[in-house]
Parts: C-alpha cells; sequence; structure tokens
C-alpha cells in the first residue's frame, strides 16, 4: 500500500465531516421542502396550487441533475457561500443541494404513507394546519422517516465519494488519487472495505432505530 | 340539536358532478340516537361530514345547536368542533401514542393544564371501562377495545353531539352489540345527542329512536324507529326492516301443510307495539281447548317493545280453534292463516285469505 495510515484517518474523518454537515443542512432542507410538497397538494391541509407548481418541478430539477455535474454547475454560487470552489467545506454547497431534494422525496413519501383517517380525526377534533403536521403526521410517520434519513445517509457518502472531483478529500478521494490512478490495488481494497463497513453500520443503526420505535423487538 | 335544511352537497372532478346529498331536511332533536341508514354510496358519510364541515355543503344549511358553523371564523370553528365528537370505523387512532395520549390529543391541542388532562382522560377511560389500558399502545387492542378508545377520545371534550359513521361496521356481533350499549350508556348518561350511520338495520333496531333512510343523496323516509319498522313505506325500507325481521313463511311449514294426514291450522301473529308482559301464547293454551304449538317466530325488541311474528300451529275443534282466533285478534295482534294450494309450495306471498276462517 503506498498510503500512510495516517492519510487514511484524515480521509475518513473529511467524509464523516462532509456527511454530518451536509446531512444536517441536507435534512433541514429536504424537511421544509418535503413537507412542503405534502401539505400543498390537491386535497390537502394547505392545498395550494401556486406553492405545490413551483416547488414540485425545482425539486425534480435537482433530483435528475447528476452529482458530478451539480458539482460543477454550482461552483459560482459555492464560490459566493463559502469564499472558495475547492475543498472540503466547499463540498458541502453542493452535497446539500443534491441531498436536500432527495431528502424531500423520501420525506414526503413517509408522510403521504400516514393514513388519511388521522387527518380526519384530526381536523375532527379543531387541529389547526400546523397542530396536524406536528402532532398527528410527523409522530404518525417518525420510523419511516428514520429509514428515510437513513437511505438518504447512505446516499450521501456515495456523493462524498465523487466530492474527491473538486479537492473536496475523504474516502472517496483517496480511492481515486492514491488507488486508481497510481493502480494501488491494495488501497483500493481498504478504502471500498472502510465504506462497506460505513453503510453496514449506518443502516444497522437506522433499522435498529425504527424497529423500536415501532415497539417491534 | 342538528337541522339540515335544504342541504345539498355536489363533487365536482374533471368534467362530471356527482350530487352526493340532494336537498337533505332532516331535524336531530337533543337527546335523540338518530339513525341514518342507506346502502353503499347513498350519501350517508356525506351527510354527518356536513356536520363538523369536514364537507362543506353546497348550497343550502346545516344548524348545529342553533349555529351555521360556515359562517363562523377558522378560530370560533375549531371552538365549536370540541362540541361535537365523532367516532369512525376505522378508528382513526394514533398508533405511535398510547391509549392515555390518544385521548389526550383533543384536550392537548388547548393550553390545558396536565393536572386536568391526567384527570379527564382518566375519568373517560374509566367510563368506557379501559382503565386497565392506560398505558397500552393502539395495536395492543382488540377492535372493540380500540373503538372505545375512539369513544373516549371523542367524549373527553365533554361534546353535546357525537357522530358515529359505521362505528360497528368493523366489529363482529358481539363487539357490536357492546359497543352500542356503551353508546347508549353515553346518550342516556351525559344527554349527548348521537347521530349515527349506519347500513345495518340491526343498529338502528338496538339503540336508535329516530331514523331516515337515504337513497342516491335523498332522504326518502323519516320517522321513529316503531314506525319505520312497523310500516315501512318505501322499498327500501321494507327491504331493510326485512333484514332484521323476517316475516317471510318457511318452505317447511308450507311442506307440513300440505301432508294429507295434516289436520291442523297454521296462523301468523304478528306482535307490533303490543304491551311486552302479554304472554299470548300461553294464555290460547289456557283459555281455549286448542294445543299451541310455535314453528317459527322472530320476535325482536325496539325500545323495550317485542316486534316481530310467531307462526304457530293451533290444533283443536274447529269452534275452539275460531275463538281463540278471535281471541287473539282481540289483544290488538294481526293474525292471519297459513294456507297453500297445492303445487304453490314456494308462493310466498302472504295468504290473502287471511283473516277468515273456514270450515
Ligand atoms: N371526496 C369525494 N369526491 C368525489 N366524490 C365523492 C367524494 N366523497 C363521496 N363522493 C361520492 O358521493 C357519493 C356518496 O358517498 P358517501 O361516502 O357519502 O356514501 P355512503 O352512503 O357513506 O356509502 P358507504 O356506505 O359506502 O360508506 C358516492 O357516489 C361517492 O362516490
Ligand atoms: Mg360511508
Amino acid at each position: 500500500m503506498k498510503v500512510s495510515s495516517q492519510i487514511i484517518i484524515d480521509a475518513i474523518w473529511e467524509t464523516l465531516y462532509m456527511v454530518s454537515i451536509s446531512l444536517f443542512f441536507g435534512a433541514i432542507l429536504g424537511f421544509i421542502l418535503g413537507v412542503t410538497l405534502v401539505v400543498t397538494r390537491k386535497g390537502h391541509i394547505l392545498q395550494n396550487k401556486f406553492i405545490f407548481g413551483v416547488v414540485n418541478p425545482i425539486v425534480n430539477i435537482f433530483r435528475s441533475i447528476p452529482f458530478i455535474i451539480l458539482l460543477v454547475a454550482i461552483i459560482p454560487l459555492t464560490r459566493l457561500i463559502v469564499g472558495s470552489a475547492i475543498g472540503t467545506t466547499a463540498a458541502i454547497v453542493p452535497l446539500v443541494l443534491h441531498i436536500g431534494p432527495y431528502i424531500s422525496r423520501l420525506i414526503e413519501n413517509s408522510l403521504l404513507e400516514v393514513d388519511d383517517g388521522i387527518i380526519e380525526a384530526a381536523k375532527a377534533m379543531g387541529a389547526s394546519p400546523f397542530q396536524i403536521i406536528r402532532k398527528f403526521l410527523l409522530p404518525e410517520a417518525f420510523p419511516s422517516l428514520i429509514l428515510s434519513v437513513t437511505t438518504a445517509t447512505i446516499g450521501l457518502i456515495g456523493a462524498t465519494a465523487m466530492a474527491g472531483a473538486i479537492g473536496g478529500g475523504g474516502i472517496g478521494d483517496v480511492a481515486i488519487t492514491y488507488g486508481y490512478q497510481r493502480f494501488d490495488n491494495t488501497t483500493i481494497l481498504v478504502t471500498v472495505i472502510i465504506l462497506v463497513a460505513f453503510v453496514q453500520l449506518i443502516q444497522s443503526i437506522g433499522n435498529v432505530l425504527e424497529r423500536r420505535l415501532r415497539r417491534v423487538s | 340539536m342538528i337541522e339540515f335544511k335544504h342541504t345539498t352537497k355536489e363533487f365536482k372532478s374533471g368534467n362530471n358532478t356527482v350530487r352526493a346529498l340532494y336537498d337533505v331536511n332532516l331535524m336531530i332533536n337533543k337527546g335523540d340516537i338518530f339513525g341514518v341508514i342507506g346502502f353503499s354510496g347513498a350519501g350517508k358519510s356525506t351527510l354527518i361530514r356536513t356536520v363538523n364541515l369536514l364537507e362543506y355543503p353546497t348550497s343550502g344549511e346545516v344548524i348545529v345547536d342553533g349555529k351555521n358553523l360556515v359562517n363562523l371564523s377558522k378560530k370560533k370553528l375549531r371552538e365549536e368542533k370540541k362540541n361535537i365528537g365523532m367516532i369512525f370505523q376505522h378508528f382513526n387512532l394514533l398508533n405511535s401514542k398510547t391509549v392515555f395520549d390518544n385521548v389526550a390529543m383533543p384536550l392537548s391541542l388547548d393550553r390545558i393544564k396536565r393536572k386536568e388532562i391526567e384527570k379527564r382522560v382518566n375519568e373517560v377511560l374509566q367510563f368506557v371501562g379501559l382503565e386497565d389500558k392506560v398505558h397500552s399502545y393502539i395495536d395492543q387492542l382488540s377492535g372493540g377495545q380500540k373503538q372505545r378508545v375512539g369513544i373516549a377520545r371523542a367524549l373527553v371534550t365533554q361534546p353535546s353531539i357525537l357522530l358515529c359513521d359505521e362505528a360497528t361496521s368493523a366489529l363482529d356481533p358481539q363487539t357490536t352489540k357492546s359497543i352500542l350499549e356503551l353508546l347508549k350508556r353515553i346518550n342516556e348518561e351525559y344527554k349527548i345527542t348521537i347521530l349515527i350511520i349506519t347500513h345495518e338495520m340491526e343498529v338502528i333496531r338496538d339503540i336508535c329512536n329516530r331514523v331516515a333512510v337515504m337513497q342516491n343523496g335523498e332522504v326518502i323516509e323519516t320517522g321513529d324507529v316503531f314506525e319505520i319498522f312497523s310500516k315501512p313505506k318505501t322499498e327500501t325500507a321494507k327491504n331493510f326492516v326485512k333484514s332484521v325481521v323476517h316475516d317471510e313463511i318457511p318452505d317447511s311449514v308450507y311442506e307440513q301443510l300440505q301432508k294429507s294426514e295434516y289436520s291442523g291450522r297454521m296462523y301468523k301473529l304478528d306482535f307490533i307495539g303490543v304491551n311486552a308482559g302479554q304472554p299470548i301464547v300461553s294464555q290460547v293454551a289456557k283459555r281455549f281447548d286448542v294445543d299451541v304449538n310455535v314453528l317459527f317466530g322472530t320476535i325482536t325488541e325496539l325500545q323495550n317493545t317485542p316486534f316481530g311474528n310467531l307462526i304457530v300451529e293451533l290444533i283443536g275443534e274447529e269452534v275452539e280453534i275460531a275463538r281463540a282466533f278471535e281471541y287473539i285478534k282481540s289483544k290488538n295482534i294481526k293474525v292471519q292463516e297459513v294456507t297453500t294450494h297445492e303445487g304453490e309450495l314456494t308462493d310466498h306471498h302472504r295468504c290473502d285469505l287471511g283473516n277468515v276462517i273456514h270450515g
């Protein structure tokens, strides 16, 4: 192996940094968009043709741009926000814009799974739209939301690997610069094992949490 | 009190319009257990949903306790909804919460003190008989228990009206009975007006005092439950009554009559609102020199009065039978003889010879 273990350890930290920060902001963005997509749709509690008509295509557009292209396309915006277009922190902006809309679709699905009867009961007892979201929809969808976030996190790990293209660092970057470009198969193997371990760990945590919340043992 | 005045509701989807309610006029008095019955798609759910404005009428009015809710502000409307409890066919409870939290939900929407919430929730859970399930989750309960939670949740705001949309349709007959008894208790002890939607005549029979029959969005018949059961006017109402009071004469009765060696006479007695304490069969047997065999019968109870029919066989001297017949008639019971002609076994129409005794 042509890389030191220090390089690998640094790369792990970089990946964790990119994943956690972009997950945090991406989840906030995705949550807002996802809830908006649900409640403004036709026949829902805050039905609004205009807002739904704007948000829905925007989410679709971001969902359909391949991450590697998004990465390059928004370089000016990235520079505006973090002052530089290169580096680990700079990778966070495209990561958030990539994962936010993705999370919003997952959250939308989770919320739509909630039985309409629940909303009906909420309306019948005089709950306001805000109360319906906070006290009925979200608690009922919570286990499913956890699974959504798990899926998103795993998607994010994949995306951070590509962030290496703009010098984002992380495990993926090591795999490409040392493993691929210098034909170091051992490094490729090690990075792949680390990524697989990451994904396994996150999926397991997600599953355990979800089962706990649904009270199945 | 709920009053429907020319209430009409149309659903538009694309180019076609479904008229779910058409010019409904109904008066539901305070303290009523008012039943609405009709086949699927008749508009029953739409009707009940206009009461708490889950559905807005297209035209006409729905007046609840003297107020037309359509005219209220959003805030006032939410306030008013606390006065109208509702329970559902599929319970619509939150699986993520315990029984306590489900029942507490309507209260927790307002800023009510935790102490007060606890007191009210425990009280109402006691009333519905679920005090030992306070901390259970919904998926740990049976259907009947779930509906009790639904009822507790509806009662916790101390409403004056309770709406039930097919509240027992997902339950087995035994559980249905117990839920209906609970509804009756609610009506009696809390003086809550109950509007109940169903497609089962048993529900109407067991707890309602008044009933409306719906078809194609219209109320086609309305009246006291007794009235509808004894004198249904429309074909739909007749069919619903038949579903609980079978007044057809079974084939085996005709078969028996056809046997050449058979010497008795058969009569069909219709009880409609006759004094419950009247043991007519034993009285006839005692007073006259006849043997009385009860062959068939459906007797149900409508507001504590027997209602239904009996097919009895009277065996004895013609004279005695004739006297017994007159006696039964004098007791305000509709009585007719069951006769048959050869080859008419399956002809079930009521015998027109009914009130004539030959021979
Ligand atoms: N939201 C809606 N949009 C369009 N049509 C509707 C809607 N709700 C009800 N309808 C139509 O209105 C009519 C009456 O429906 P409703 O649900 O009130 O019937 P119901 O008597 O309750 O039937 P069921 O016994 O099956 O529950 C039906 O033809 C139904 O298709
Ligand atoms: Mg219905």
